[in-house]
């Protein structure tokens, strides 16, 4: 929970312009006009015009004229603001100010606990807790002093406020920062309707996952839709009402990080919604997509401050990825700028409120134009939010929201004198609407003596008296109040004089005491002010960047994409997986991604040449069963999620894909875990390093969904499960039942399209009976894996006819090897998994050479980001359990995983034709003594031995300049924070235990 | 080459229930000579001998190389094959956990408490375990079974893979005490997360104040042993005897350098003789290591890298790192799925990434054997020490041909057959595969 934090400034409100009309009056009634004249301002009336030596008319509470030439009428007030810069006063569109606070659950899933099923939400409302349209910030607003100081002190008139809780989180609000009256600061109600993927305090189990709030979100769209035709078994539903009522307002998504914009954007074309998007920092990074979405942005500044890494422990673990982000930061402005993306900033991300205007300025000294940093703290969130009628700018009949500042906000120095909001002044800092600095005559008459002296006051009110000696005084001035103490003479111990009086009209003078406690008077006057600021230079040339963006965003990234290239490679010895078995000094053409020829003596102009002189090629390695690359990966919370994907929530940074390319790996299957029995809907992706979430995935390739039986599902491990099944029994009748479900929604939705409520869980069972979804189940003994076959084997007889495609694990699988065959299912095990658990007892390493010699596809697998970098060598065990031929067990890795998926016309063999995902192995693929020097996918280079060894050293000296930057930063006083480790987050299905990293951690889910 | 895989055992039952592997026998000793001839003999110390012999008596390896043919000697021809020494799988918790996830009552590794130093694995030690036939078939015939805990874990034993009970399997019982190190890495998240920094909750103060209760549980010990009488027998103090007399080691389980620095600084301080068990990023400091002469035993070599921006192979070049600073190591395989059956391979891996085969060999043979202070008996094949050895059809070290013909530990030809082999007879049997 961001939120700022205040300091200390001075707030006095000065009398109210409006009384309430409808409010009965205590007392005797007191109403002014409120007319005010700022006169001799520089007025920045918006983004593009400023005004010289104008003036700003107000009456109660709005601009009633602003320009060069206006004339003041005689009952104005007059503020002459001689030197000071006149702005808007700024719009934040994404604050939770004057709501309550949500508080959250701590921590995610929690697999082992008993699960909260419905919401515990009293009244007529949504079956799931984080949906709460109803919500309605105006309802619950009030003011807050404290919180709307702090937003004041960085400048800010107006907010836009919503309670920051839950997937939908209702509207909220427009209201200034006027804290005098809720009535007046109102000024919008449902001025837009939030959303998030996160589910924030709600206590029910579902969704536990990123994919799981997608698909809420989703199914809550055609939920609403299918309200609108009054379902009579639904009754009132006043979520659904309200969801419905709000889809008029600008509609805003809080993603904050680059994927995650990206991936409420793909919601929004979904159902016809151009959302808003609030993003993080790090919108640099992948700034062209972000562009594409056409949408507008809301921008937090919070940046990173430098990490404290003195000690070279602390560095070793701060990977290269942080530091950069921590130097390229305050480019993310200037680079949507750039790229023309519409934007506002927001400072409620500040985690240190004080730091709002010096990341502004920061953001400006990085590239951003003023002129358009002051547009997205204006008129653009103020159109984002749609009171640009009222505030943004300082227009005749928009409120009086303004700011009065030193100098140019951009200015390091600046400082804001007032913040006026409505026709209020709040002070921010008022000293400084008085400039004492200069040279002043004071005397001091201690009983008819008079002692004459020069006084040199500099801005801050440090000062020199010179006498006959110069002297350091204090001095302190409290609105017209003033304090000057100073030593008698020059040295140690001597006594002071002290001094107190007011300031009026550039004279000052009171009373004192001399150093015997004899009582004296004294006046200043001032003979020469100090001279005038002199602007600012701006900096922008000087920063010098060490960082690039890479891609993907981390030490191994590229800096530019890796490409496709015709490639010709000569003389190997060639693993076909086709008829044509392991061929010796043969060449391999590949051509516009794919295998264009294969002989020898091969020649291609233009072509790449890579000796294969020695070593092996073969196709790459398809991992079956992996759970790299994305961000949640079991959605848990229910026995049944059919409507989950994988595939929303894709990780193309995750540093195993480049680690597993390097270990000769193309494709990966992406499971959802096996927390339930009907798991969500997986994704095949290619290992396109670099590439976005959308680029990893596997085009054209079957869709397929994740099934699991046995401990998992039954919570076996779980004391006190309270979900159904708690046995194998009941995981049998889960089975039944959702398919069962899906006959009726079948009929259903043939019977009465328009009025059968559409359910995505639904929808993919209906996928899977009628062969347009594949499923892979998780399994391991084998009553289990006999009895899930016949399941649905029964559904044949009310005309579907499905079957299991693959079982993963599947360690008791040679038990049933011959009704697996029957069934047409593949099995896809591990290799040597044995005792882990009571289900795999009986597990044995020959499981998978006794059912290929049954004429069961057999696959091996890794389900694990480690092995999965040497799957190669599980392959190679099947030689040694078992006697599998070499040939036969390489392709329980690749050919026969490709079957299972049924991508094989597209990869799994070198055959022309096919996909050029290969590998330039150092030794026969199924020894440990192999390695890949080149892992080549559609073509592409993605994985280059010798490339790896260099970037190894450039990510060292890119480090070492780095962390010397950031320790510049401390010694030059800058704030830092303690180094926290880069911890490596991996997602485990929750079936095991992984060989983990030293700083690696499993969670169900990515935060 | 399945065949060679059938145990006469395993014939004769098949069909019987398959539950146990009561039918597994424990090899009798050794009665006279046996000598595999004509053979490629990796002696385990860095050299090999092709076309030579080894020869064994009553459990002793009475000569290696070429030599006359002893008298009423049973001949094993080994042309075509390899010998090796016997595996030592450095340190476990084979026979304390049979079943990780979900049945507590068959682990028996991780004890209550934060000082433990009088416990002794050896005594839970379970012979029967259905893990030790897999890994004898995997070459694997001694093994270092250590307690698990929270600070002081106590007492580790070396066992060897072919026994009735216990004290039959001990090797060398009770050879080193085990503490693990706390660790003074911050981290958020996960599973960790409790570690999160906050007030009150410094890691690096927490792990500090850890640190001193071993360092005064060893000051107080020293003092008791000066005492003259003792107001009351501590077991804790009397289990540590043997770190101050130097016939025990200190087990450090540490992975982060500050873990292993301060390790190193605590086994100087009283003069104990460390072992750092872990060593993740022993590579960071082999210098070190090596002048301290402290030896480590790698925990896991199949594993990540610990930072994103490592190189991708890190772990499996560790080994070589190590070897090039003079550190002396070995490799343990702790993977918990595969129960450290692939300790061959982890050494497969250390070849394939710097060092040559005999060193890979050695840092799970002979290195092994010195670290766990076995070396006068095992580790390699050399005369006087025990006959523990391997016949293998190919290398050891690699899955193509990694296949363990027979092993003979103390002499004893053991059995390789084991449960999953008889599961495996059975269902070829139900399907008529040959």
């Amino acid at each position: 929970m961001k939120r700022i934090f205040l300091w200390l400034t001075l707030v006095s409100i000065s009398v109210a312009t409006k009384a309430q009309e409808s409010f009965p009056v205590n007392g005797v009634r007191d109403i002014r006009s409120g007319l005010y004249a700022f006169t001799n301002a520089t007025i920045v009336q918006n983004s593009t015009t400023k005004i010289e030596k104008g003036t700003l008319l107000i009456k109660q509470g709005k601009i009633i004229a602003v320009g060069a030439t206006v004339a003041v009428p005689a009952e104005a007030v007059v503020v002459d603001c001689n030197g000071k810069f006149i702005y808007p006063s700024f719009v934040d569109a994404f604050t939770d100010y004057g709501v309550a606070a949500a508080k959250r659950p701590a921590g995610g899933f929690n697999y082992g606990a008993p699960a909260q099923f419905i919401s515990n939400k009293p009244g007529a409302y949504n079956w799931n807790q984080a949906i709460r349209p109803e919500i309605n910030a105006y309802e619950i607003f009030a003011t807050d002093e404290t919180t709307a100081s702090g937003y004041r002190a960085n400048g800010f008139g107006t907010v836009f406020t919503h309670v920051k809780d839950g997937i939908a989180r209702g509207t909220g609000a427009v209201v200034t920062l006027a804290t005098a009256d809720a009535h007046q600061s109102l000024i919008k109600t449902k001025a837009a309707a939030v959303y998030s993927f996160e589910k924030g305090s709600s206590t029910q189990s579902y969704p536990s996952s990123l994919m799981g709030s997608i698909a809420l979100l989703r199914q809550t769209y055609l939920d609403a839709k299918w309200y609108q035709t009054k379902p009579v078994t639904e009754g009132t539903n006043l979520s659904l009402e309200a969801f419905n009522a709000t889809q008029s307002v600008p509609q805003i998504f809080a993603a904050d990080d680059k994927w995650s914009t990206l991936r409420a954007n793909r919601i929004g074309a979904e159902f016809g919604v151009q959302y808003i998007l609030k993003g993080g920092d790090n919108g640099y990074q992948r700034i062209d997509e972000l562009a594409k979405t056409k949408a507008s942005y809301i921008l937090g500044i919070d940046f990173p401050v430098a990490l404290d890494v003195e000690d070279a422990n602390d560095a070793r673990f701060v990977s290269l990825a942080d530091m950069k982000h921590w130097e390229l930061a305050p480019t993310n402005p200037a680079a949507f700028e750039k790229a023309g993306i519409s934007f506002s900033i927001s400072a409620a991300d500040m985690k240190d409120g004080k730091q709002f205007l010096a990341n502004l300025r920061k953001a400006v000294q990085y590239g951003l134009s003023e002129t358009k940093a002051l547009e997205a703290l204006t008129k653009t969130p103020a159109q984002q939010v749609g009171v640009y009628d009222q505030v943004g700018s300082l227009e005749l009949g928009k409120l009086a929201n303004f700011l009065i500042t030193t100098e140019s906000i951009f200015n390091s120095n600046a400082k804001i004198i007032e913040n006026w909001i409505q026709g209020n002044k709040y002070e921010v800092n008022a000293a400084e609407w008085n400039n004492y600095a200069g040279k002043y005559n004071l005397t001091i008459n201690n009983g008819g003596t008079k002692t004459a002296y020069t006084v040199e006051i500099k801005k801050d009110l440090s000062a020199n008296i010179i006498g006959t000696d110069t002297l350091a005084a204090k001095i302190a001035v409290n609105e017209s109040l003033v304090k000057i103490s100073f030593p008698e003479k020059k040295g140690r111990g001597a006594e002071s004089i002290r001094l107190s009086g007011v300031i009026t009209s550039g004279v000052w003078n009171g009373f004192g005491t001399d150093t015997k406690g004899g009582k004296l008077t004294w006046s200043a006057n001032l003979v020469a002010p100090a001279a005038a600021a002199v602007e600012e230079k701006k900096a922008t040339e000087s920063i010098k960047l060490i960082s690039k963006v890479s891609f993907p965003f981390v030490g191994l990234g590229n800096e530019t994409i890796p490409q496709q290239e015709t490639i010709l490679i000569k003389n190997a010895t060639v693993w076909t997986n086709e008829k044509e078995g392991n061929i010796q000094n043969t060449d391999v053409l590949l051509k516009a991604g794919k295998i264009a020829k294969i002989g020898k003596g091969l020649s291609e102009a233009g072509a790449r040449v890579i000796d294969g002189t020695g070593k092996y090629l073969s196709p790459g390695i398809i991992d079956e069963h992996s759970h790299i690359a994305a961000l949640s990966i079991n959605e848990g919370a229910q026995s049944t999620t059919a409507e989950v994907r994988v595939g929303d929530n894709m990780n193309p940074e995750d540093i195993n894909i480049y680690r597993q390319l390097s270990g000769g790996v193309t494709s990966s299957h992406i499971l959802h875990g096996s927390a339930n029995t009907i798991g969500g809907q997986t994704q095949l992706i290619k290992l396109r390093w670099g590439t976005t979430d959308e680029g990893l995935k596997f085009a054209g390739a079957d869709p397929f969904i994740k099934f699991a039986l046995g401990e998992n599902v039954k919570r076996t491990t779980s004391a006190n499960n309270n979900r159904f099944p708690d046995t194998r029994m009941g995981v049998e009748e889960v089975l039944t039942d959702a398919f069962d479900k899906a006959v009726d929604y079948q009929k259903a939705m043939k019977a009465n399209p328009t009025t059968t409520r559409r359910d995505l869980e639904l929808d993919a069972l209906s996928e899977i009976m009628n062969k347009k979804r594949f499923i892979t189940c998780h399994s391991y003994v084998q009553s289990e894996i006999t009895y899930a076959m016949r399941a649905i084997e029964k559904f044949k007889q009310q005309g579907y006819d499905f079957n299991i495609n693959t079982f993963t694990h599947i360690l008791d699988g040679y038990k049933v090897a011959d009704k697996m065959k029957l069934h047409g299912a593949s099995a896809a095990t591990f290799s040597d998994w044995f005792a882990y658990k009571t289900e795999v007892i009986d597990a044995i390493a020959y499981n998978a050479a006794i059912m290929h010699n049954v004429g069961v596809n057999t696959v091996i697998n890794s389900d694990d980001a480690e092995m999965a970098r040497r799957l190669n060598q599980e392959a190679g065990k099947i030689v040694k359990y078992g006697g599998v031929s070499e040939e036969d067990a390489f392709k329980m890795v690749t050919l026969n995983a490709a079957k299972a998926l049924h991508v094989d016309n597209k990869v799994g063999s070198i055959k022309v034709g096919k996909d050029a995902d290969v590998v330039l192995w150092t030794e026969n693929p199924l020894s440990i003594y192999a390695k890949s020097l080149y892992t080549i996918v559609d073509g592409t280079v993605y994985f280059d031995r010798e490339k790896d060894a260099e970037r190894s050293k450039q990510i060292t000296a890119e480090r070492t300049k780095l962390i010397q930057k950031m320790l510049g930063d401390k010694k030059a006083g800058m704030p830092t924070r303690p180094a926290m480790p880069s911890t490596q987050i991996l997602l485990e299905c929750g079936d095991h235990e992984h060989n983990e990293g030293l700083n690696t951690i499993y969670e169900t889910q990515k935060n | 080459m399945q065949k060679k895989f059938l145990s006469i055992f395993a014939l004769a039952l098949l069909g019987l229930t398959t539950s146990a592997q009561d039918n597994v026998y424990p090899a009798a000793p050794q009665r006279g000579i046996i000598v595999i001839t004509n053979t490629t003999v990796h002696i385990g110390n860095g050299t090999t001998l092709t076309n030579a012999s080894v020869a064994f008596e009553n459990g002793k390896i009475i000569g290696v190389g070429n030599m006359a043919m002893p008298a009423g000697a049973k001949v094993i021809d080994g042309a075509g094959k390899h010998i090796y020494p016997g595996l030592i799988l450095p340190t476990s918790d084979l026979g304390l956990k049979e079943i990780s996830a979900g049945v507590r009552g068959s682990n028996d590794h991780t004890e209550i408490g934060e000082n433990n130093a009088n416990i002794r694995s050896i005594v839970a030690y379970n012979t029967d375990s259905k893990i030790i036939g897999v890994l004898r078939e995997n070459g694997i015939l001694l093994a270092g079974v250590a307690p698990e805990g929270e600070l002081i874990e106590g007492q580790a034993s070396v066992v060897q893979l072919d026994a009735w009970n216990y004290e039959d399997a001990a090797y060398k019982m009770d050879n080193g005490l085990y503490i693990t190190m706390p660790s003074f890495m911050v981290r958020r998240g996960g599973r960790a997360a409790f570690m999160r920094p906050g007030p009150g909750n410094d890691p690096i103060k927490a792990a500090m104040e850890k640190l001193e209760t071993i360092k005064t549980f060893f000051t107080d010990a020293k003092a008791y042993y000066q005492e003259k009488t003792h107001a009351a027998n501590n077991l804790k103090f009397e289990a540590v005897r043997g770190l101050f007399d130097g016939k025990q080691k200190l087990f450090v389980r540490a992975n982060e350098v500050k873990q292993m620095l301060l390790a190193m600084d605590l086994a100087k301080s009283f003069g104990f003789k460390l072992v750092i068990v872990g060593g993740t990023e022993a590579y960071q400091i082999a210098d070190l290591l090596a002048e301290n002469n402290v030896p480590v035993i790698l925990d896991r070599q199949h594993s990540l890298p610990t930072m994103e921006d490592d190189d991708v192979d890190q772990p499996y070049k560790t080994p070589a790192v190590l070897q090039k600073a003079g550190v002396l190591f070995c490799l343990n395989d702790t993977h918990d799925q595969s129960r450290f059956r692939n300790l061959a391979f982890n050494a497969g891996t250390a070849a394939t990434y710097g060092l040559t085969k005999e060193q890979a060999l050695s840092a799970v043979t002979l290195n092994a054997a010195k670290i766990l202070g076995i070396e006068d008996k095992a580790g390699t094949i050399e005369t006087g020490k025990d006959a523990n050895l391997l016949i293998v059809n190919g290398d050891l070290l690699d899955m193509r041909s990694s296949v363990i013909a027979q092993a003979f530990i103390q002499g004893r030809n053991v059995s390789l057959d084991n449960k999953g082999k008889q599961l495996y007879e059975r269902y070829k049997h139900k399907y008529q595969l040959k």
